[in-house]
């Protein structure tokens, strides 16, 4: 037994597993005698991994940007490092829905699925234009109230972005649940609230991440010439965002939202 | 691939009855044939009387065409469960004439007649039994009405060519027709490709409707085309459907009987009474069997589902679908079978809860398998989603749960449709243009709008002076739009009581269209106007039959 043990890698990959590892600790048998005459009293008795060691030393490594939702280039000012997962996203004011497209459209280029429940004037088309993957895409109509969260439910933790606009008010509980499950399985709850009804009427729990649009001016026809090939063109829009992982003082980027072809474009 | 097997080398294809009950949806419902009536599924005629087809009404139609023809016609909502509940007594029924009876769907059974023929001495004799004991069933069945459309019965080689010999033939017994032995070509050779649509399942439509353009309208002249040319241009599809054209042989290339081994049982503790229940459970089991089957490259296309009671009453059925029965089409079977059991008569009701349900694939053939992707198909993402949608489909029921589907059109709301979610690229649907379609004319330009309403808000366009703009036959405004009128509330996104100013500030168009002037019914002409009001908003606007009305917003 005077076998030079390298000391630099950790005893525990040396050791030999412990055939009793599925006992109680005090009945397993402990390789004390061994490790007395090395002469080192101070090493822990209980050489072999556990099974969360193990797990903990094996575990695939995620890379911050696995936890994170690609989005489209326009958006890059105002999400420098992609759409987090797990955060609750509230969309209000004119052109919310435009917003909720735009923050959707590139994570189901890349794979990702959207529910969209309880939304069913979606433009289906200025969708396609902005860039949605519509194969990707599931519409549910609005589920009666009792049935609204379970149906949410489902879809957190399955699809990567849920899209919803409850037109009655949650219960607190099921806002927390919803947005507790959201983090822990990394999917993205976004919460529209068109223009009339402010985030705190419509939605009882905390919303991570607010985007609020700004007033908008539509360029293209004008009233005194509107000739045959007029037609409105694209929307100038600034949105803010505030919230978790933003500065204070906010941020806010002016949008095209869409440009001329339908497409959102940074300014 | 020369290897294909000549029509000559063919097995002989096996001589079948099958049975149809036409209307069955509305016969279990106790319709009175002599009344209109039409029975709707999915928003769609799935069955209608003889008086209501006489004006006009059609499968497949939709509710307000079907009443647009008849416009007295009694509307009945689809009762798939009671359809499955009557048809099983009559199906039972038929176990007396064989013990071989194959299920397809409530109103559709066959069974093979090489043995029952000698028993009963000739196959009119047996055609005639048969409808006797059908008609016999369905009279025991007290439906209500008086009276029903009796049965049709077919005997040809092969099941599908006695499926259309049903179909064309009158009620049984004196209607039936009967093919004779090795003249089922000749019987097929005049009918319509399109007959091939149903047994070929989701692939059949387009080949029908290459061959139908390659000029190739009968099964004959389908049929007379060599067949390693039709394997070598259609493939695997061509090659069933050119096999079913010339009537040698109904089952697909390459059928055998499925090794015992794959065969999955689902044990209940405790007994099981309900049907939902029990259905539930057959969906992992279908799965199960798909998995198994699909290890193997196999698919089923005859499956024995055998139920057993606490008290050892035992219940088998064989079902039999044209094309390959996917997981879901296990389920409805199971369904179907338990339905006719459970609920049926007391007489053949069993007396205590499930213990047992056992999916013995009985025939299987080589899979196909799903087309995937090009780049490795369905993801874990794809999967997880497609469960999901699943289970809301199971909490809020079929239909609610929709996927887009691009139609193309002149309006935000033509262009992309929303269709029930049926399952995971079973067959995706097409949700962009085709590549190079030709545009539409009168189209509105891009940007669409963001919110297309479901329910368009009446309104009231007005120039300068107050006077309604309307819009002449050449597609010219009367006047410049000056300001929108809304209803007093609109849940448009725009409250009118924040004194949002209705102000016209800009505006486009108009782009008038007049979409299938021919046809009274679906005909619609309108002309759309984008206006942007001092608000901000920007609003799709359009007038048909002098009414303005907001029909989306660019929000």
């Amino acid at each position: 037994m005077s076998r030079a043990l390298p000391s630099a890698l950790p005893r525990s990959l040396l050791a030999e597993p412990d055939l009793f590892d599925d006992l109680p600790p005090e009945e397993h048998s402990l390789p004390t005698h061994g490790l007395s005459e090395a002469g080192r009293p101070g090493l822990p008795l209980r050489v072999a991994p556990t099974l969360a060691e193990t797990a903990q030393r094996i575990r695939p490594t995620t890379l911050a940007v696995d936890r994170t939702l690609p989005v489209i280039e326009a958006l890059a000012g105002l999400f420098p490092d992609g759409l987090r997962r797990g955060v609750t996203v509230g969309v209000s004011g004119a052109g919310a829905r435009s917003m909720a497209l735009a923050l959707m459209a590139r994570a189901t280029q890349t794979g990702s699925w959207v529910a969209v429940v309880g939304t069913s004037d979606m433009g289906l088309a200025a969708a396609f234009e902005v860039g949605v993957a519509l194969e990707r895409l599931v519409v549910v109509n609005a589920p009666h109230p009792d049935q609204w969260a379970s149906v949410v439910a489902t879809f957190v933790g399955a699809v990567d972005l849920v899209l919803v606009s409850p037109g009655h008010r949650p219960s607190t509980g099921d806002a927390r649940r919803l947005a507790a499950r959201c983090r822990e399985r990394g999917s993205v709850l976004v919460c529209l609230f068109p223009e009339g009804r402010s985030p705190g009427e419509g939605w009882p729990g905390r919303i991570d991440l607010q985007f609020s649009m700004g007033a908008a001016t539509w360029s293209g026809p004008d009233a005194s010439s509107a000739g045959p090939l007029a037609r409105l063109r694209s929307r100038r829009v600034e949105v803010s965002v505030g919230g978790r992982g933003v500065p204070d003082d906010g941020r806010s980027d002016v949008l095209l939202l869409p440009d001329p072809t339908g497409v959102p474009a940074r300014l | 691939m020369n290897g294909a097997p000549a029509a000559t080398d063919s097995p002989a294809a096996v001589r079948t009855l099958v049975v149809g009950c036409p209307d069955w949806p509305l016969t279990a419902l106790g319709v009175d044939p002599g009344e209109q009536a039409l029975v709707l599924g999915a928003g769609r005629v799935v069955a209608a009387t003889g008086p209501a087809r006489a004006v006009g009404v059609a499968r497949g139609q939709h509710r307000r065409e079907a009443q647009y023809l008849c416009p007295e016609v009694r509307v009945l909502a689809r009762d798939e469960a009671r359809e499955a509940r009557e048809f099983e007594v009559v199906a039972s029924a038929l176990g007396a004439v064989t013990p071989w009876v194959e299920a397809r769907c409530p109103g559709r059974c066959s069974f093979g007649v090489l043995g029952p023929v000698r028993l009963f001495g000739g196959e009119v004799a047996l055609v005639r039994h048969t409808a006797e004991v059908v008609g016999a069933a369905v009279d025991r069945l007290e439906l209500g009405a008086g009276s029903h459309p009796g049965c049709r019965i077919g005997v040809a080689d092969g099941a599908f060519a006695a499926g259309l010999a049903a179909r064309v033939g009158g009620v049984a017994p004196e209607g039936a027709v009967v093919v004779p032995p090795g003249r089922s070509p000749d019987f097929l050779a005049p009918l319509p490709v399109a007959v091939l649509t149903t047994p070929l399942a989701g692939r059949g439509a387009e080949l029908v409707d290459v061959l139908i353009r390659l000029g190739l309208t009968t099964l004959g002249a389908f049929a007379a085309i060599p067949v390693a040319d039709v394997s070598a241009r259609f493939g695997n599809d061509g090659l069933d459907a050119h096999r079913l054209a010339s009537g040698v042989d109904n089952r697909p290339v390459g059928h055998r009987s499925a090794p015992p081994d794959l065969a999955v049982s689902v044990p209940f503790d405790p007994p099981v009474d309900r049907i939902d229940r029990a259905a539930f459970a057959a969906r992992s089991a279908a799965e199960a069997l798909h998995e198994r089957l699909s290890a193997r490259g196999m698919a089923c296309t005859r499956l024995l589902v055998e139920v057993e009671t606490e008290h050892g009453e035992r219940m088998s059925r064989r079902w039999r679908d044209e094309g390959v029965l996917g997981p879901v089409a296990v389920v409805d079977r199971v369904r179907w079978q338990l339905e006719g059991w459970l609920h049926g008569p007391p007489a053949v009701r069993p007396t205590s809860g499930i213990v047992l349900l056992v999916l013995v694939p009985d025939e299987v053939v080589p899979a196909v398998g799903r087309q995937l992707g090009f780049w490795g198909g369905a993801s874990a993402a794809d999967e997880r989603a497609g469960r999901a949608c699943d289970r809301v489909v199971g909490l809020l029921g079929p239909g609610s749960v929709r996927v887009p589907e691009w139609r193309g059109g002149r309006d935000p709301d033509d262009q992309v449709a929303l269709v029930p979610f049926v399952g995971l690229t079973e067959s995706p649907t097409r949700v962009e243009p085709l590549e190079g379609a030709p545009p539409w004319p009168g189209a509105l330009p891009r940007p669409s709008p963001a919110a297309v309403h479901t329910e368009p808000v009446a309104i009231d366009v007005v120039d300068a002076g107050g006077v309604p703009v309307t819009v002449d036959g050449r597609g010219v405004l009367s006047a410049p739009p000056a300001r929108l009128v809304l209803p007093e509330r609109v849940s448009l996104g725009v409250d009118p009581d924040t004194g949002s100013d209705q102000r016209v500030t800009a505006w486009a168009g108009p782009w008038p269209v007049d979409e299938r002037w021919w046809d009274p019914l679906r005909r619609s002409r309108r002309a759309r106007l984008q206006i942007v009001t001092a608000d901000g908003t920007a609003r799709l606007v359009a007038l048909a039959d002098g009414q303005w009305t907001v029909v989306a917003t660019y929000d």
